[in-house]
């Protein structure tokens, strides 16, 4: 028997606008640019909807429907889920769809995409709630596998998503740690009783994810019949193909003109052509067999860049700064009982605005600069902070 | 190679520019005649040849000009046969006579010459003896008179050299556009090749001599930002633009002081304009500086703003980083294309400019992010590369030669 667990991340961030000092304390729209403007939530959402979501959960459901073996897992943000009700209703109804036919499994997270864990343990459980009370009043399920922002995972967390009562928790496959190991084996994290470990195999994952149009990859172009001479390659490492990668690959990283759907549709029931071969969902992986091993990860390890760390959101004084501020007002805006303020202090809990004040490759103008909202790391910092600012002119304000 | 200064007889970046590029040139083993427009004793360098064009002193490079009384002429300058006054075209004239001179012995691979001035002397060594004519381009006439037409008779010669050069350099991607769209030269003839911050200022020795600006650093001590801006105070330079930006800092940060260092004829219009606004008390001018001094005020500073609605490159830019300033650049300046770690806006966008300034005075943070992350930048960019793309240039005139 052999298995693949497609697992599918969807979020977009509520991001600021380019906030002028000279608006703090004289108004607090942080969150709406102007609909063609560079940090335009709704353009972005309504652009990624029409190149990725509609056509790739379109796929989906096609082959949920045609397919009864077929499955697969999503987390989904709440901070996508807001932007979704607002611009994209039919999304939500697809997927609940979906979810009905116990096809497809939702996995659980922080609503705000945040860093919490790392910051503050008691926004971080509030955050982990908030999420799966949303997915519960959205789709009728509770999510019984998590995953943290960025698969940033440590020995600890898994501690915590075993105390919790979680059935299996997602990390990166990450050779450093894993040694002579496979990810293509359920695992057991340290100091943990009943939880599995579920390892990307960042391989087979980044083959479609990062290089599936790269035209000066000496593999291009990826064909099926080859992706899948590669998977039986591997499977004689271990019977479960963990493939890990954001929804939005299909459609927004990789353009249709790429040929990624057809791929993806052709691979579905390829894979599934063959005599033993399956899908499964997360949990139903981590069931798949007994660990093998036990695996200790003391160090945060994500799936960003090759360093596989937090340096993407952590590395520079900026950061540092920007998220220390943002959790030393917490106290206080909980304080307030104003829900209005206590949510947009949460949006700017969100990983994707550190990660926009990345410096670490800033110079060589790479992804880092491809993928940001803003002109600059140093303008998304000085903006950030201006928001934070005005955020805490309101709450010396609200108090009299 | 054709130039009109070297350092110490040089009024702008051009000289050091020339100077720097000619070094990093004879490291990669190119031999060098350099032709100056005067005589004086204290170019002597052991990397190339200076030779000069003329008997005339260095300050009279750029002619007698309007300034030189009539006796003054008559004494000092050696005027020609038909004693007319010395006019720079007068000076050009004698330069080309030397170059055309000069090529009757010597046939060197390549001119490359710097700016309009030498231009006819590059043109007339193509025709007359083939040679492969580059031409360097450090500013426009369009630049000089901030973007208007400015004079006709410069603009035919730029035309013209810029027409007949074989290959160009451009100091910026901004003057590359320049050249294609004013003067209707194809892009595949211009290479992009971005200045280097002067090596002597890795070289020679300095330290921060704090008599000079006392007050200064006694207001620093007192949690006082420091801005400055520095260059010659004419309409390119967008300083107004500045001043109004200014005073939206000081209302929301009266501790934020502003030195406009340098001179030129909007000095009068700004000074009464910091008055106009209220913030006469946080704006200090300090007048042409140079050497030392400048340097002294780099390292002073916070912050470095770069105001110029149109800037070839702007290489003060580089050395304010380098005394470990955090830059903010228009998105008009050269410099601004190859330096990322800085904050930028448009000329023109005065509430920009403020909130960045505010920004960097309110958060150490971002100061340091930018002035650590900036040096790392500059290093990069180092006159051997230029001198390396530099090579790339002549050979490929030395191709189409062959073809």
């Amino acid at each position: 028997m052999r298995a693949i667990c497609l697992y599918l991340h969807m979020h977009q961030p509520i991001r600021y606008r380019e906030y002028s000092i000279f608006d703090v304390s004289n108004k607090s729209d942080y969150f709406k640019d102007k609909y063609d403007g560079r940090q335009s939530n709704e353009r972005i959402f309504r652009k990624v909807t029409e190149k990725s979501y509609r056509p790739m959960l379109a796929l989906l459901e096609h082959n949920i429907k045609l397919l009864p073996d077929f499955r697969f897992s999503l987390s989904i943000t709440g901070t996508w889920l807001e932007q979704a009700e607002k611009w994209a209703p039919e999304l939500i109804e697809q997927i609940a769809r979906m979810v009905k036919t116990g096809q497809v499994e939702i996995v659980g997270e922080t609503y705000y995409h945040s860093l919490a864990f790392f910051y503050n343990r008691e926004e971080f459980d509030a955050q982990v709630k908030l999420h799966a009370d949303s997915i519960k009043r959205l789709f009728g399920v509770t999510p019984v596998t998590f995953r943290n922002t960025e698969l940033a995972y440590n020995d600890e967390l898994a501690k915590w998503a075993d105390e919790h009562g979680y059935k299996a928790i997602l990390a990166e496959g990450w050779d450093k740690v894993l040694g002579w190991r496979s990810p293509n084996y359920v695992y057991r994290p340290t100091d943990t009783k009943n939880i599995k470990l579920l390892l990307k195999n960042y391989r087979l994952s980044d083959d479609i994810a990062f290089r599936f149009s790269n035209r000066s990859w000496k593999e291009w172009p990826l064909t099926v019949p080859k992706y899948q001479r590669w998977i039986d390659d591997d499977c004689l490492r271990g019977p479960l193909i963990n493939l890990f990668m954001d929804f939005e690959t299909f459609g927004e990283h990789q353009w249709e003109d790429t040929g990624i759907f057809a791929f993806m549709n052709e691979f579905i029931s390829s894979w599934l052509s063959e005599y033993d071969n399956k899908f499964v969902t997360t949990s139903e992986a981590a069931d798949l067999t007994v660990p093998v091993d036990e695996i200790s990860m003391p160090q945060t390890v994500t799936w960003a860049d090759t360093e596989r760390d937090l340096s993407a959101w952590l590395s520079n004084a900026m950061q540092e700064t920007a998220m220390k501020e943002i959790y030393a007002l917490r106290e206080r805006v909980l304080a307030s009982k104003n829900d209005k303020l206590i949510s947009e202090w949460r949006y700017m809990t969100t990983s994707d605005h550190p990660y926009s004040m990345c410096t670490k490759y800033w110079n060589d103008g790479d992804v880092h600069a491809y993928f940001s909202a803003y002109a600059s790391p140093y303008e998304s910092f000085m903006y950030y902070m201006n928001v934070l600012r005005d955020i805490e002119y309101r709450l010396n304000t609200t108090k009299k | 190679m054709l130039g009109w200064e070297l350092p110490p007889h040089n009024s702008g970046g051009l000289g050091v520019a020339c100077l720097n590029m000619a070094h990093a040139l004879s490291r990669q083993h190119v031999d060098i005649d350099f032709v100056v427009p005067y005589e004086s004793d204290n170019e002597e360098y052991d990397f190339m040849n200076v030779l000069s064009a003329t008997h005339l002193d260095p300050i009279y490079r750029y002619g007698g000009g309007s300034y030189a009384s009539l006796q003054l002429e008559e004494k000092v300058i050696p005027t020609k046969e038909d004693d007319h006054f010395i006019s720079i075209r007068d000076v050009q004239h004698s330069y080309c006579e030397f170059v055309n001179k000069y090529l009757m012995d010597f046939k060197p691979a390549a001119v490359h010459a710097h700016d309009w001035l030498t231009y006819e002397a590059a043109i007339l060594a193509k025709k007359n003896y083939g040679i492969p004519f580059v031409a360097h381009v450090h500013a426009t006439e369009y630049d000089r008179a901030g973007m208007h037409n400015g004079n006709p008779l410069i603009h035919e010669i730029e035309y013209e050299g810029l027409m007949m050069a074989d290959e160009i350099i451009a100091v910026s991607e901004a003057t590359k556009r320049i050249i294609h769209e004013k003067y209707h030269i194809p892009l595949s003839k211009i290479t992009v090749i971005y200045n280097s911050l002067d090596e002597s200022y890795y070289t020679k020795k300095y330290q921060y001599n704090n008599d000079a600006y006392n007050y200064v650093s006694s207001l620093k001590r007192d949690g006082w930002t420091i801005v400055s801006t520095v260059g010659r105070f004419t309409i390119q330079k967008g300083l107004s633009f500045l001043m109004d930006a200014a005073a939206m800092v000081i209302q929301k940060n009266p501790k934020v002081l502003f030195v406009f260092a340098g001179d030129g004829e909007e000095r009068n219009d700004l000074i009464a304009l910091a008055a106009r606004l209220g913030i006469a008390k946080n704006v200090i001018f300090t007048g042409f500086v140079r050497g030392r001094k400048l340097r002294d005020i780099y390292t002073i500073s916070d912050i470095f703003v770069m105001s110029s609605i149109s800037e070839p490159f702007g290489l003060t830019a580089l050395e304010a980083a380098h005394h470990g300033d955090a830059l903010i650049l228009t998105k008009q300046s050269g410099v601004s294309e190859v330096i990322w770690s800085a904050l930028k806006y448009d000329f023109w966008d005065e509430r920009k400019l403020a909130d960045e300034i505010l920004a960097i005075a309110n958060s150490p943070a971002l100061q340091d992010t930018l002035t650590s992350n900036v040096k790392k930048e500059y290093n990069k960019i180092s006159w051997d590369k230029v001198a390396k793309k530099c090579l790339n240039v002549y050979n490929k005139t030395i191709k189409h030669k062959r073809n």
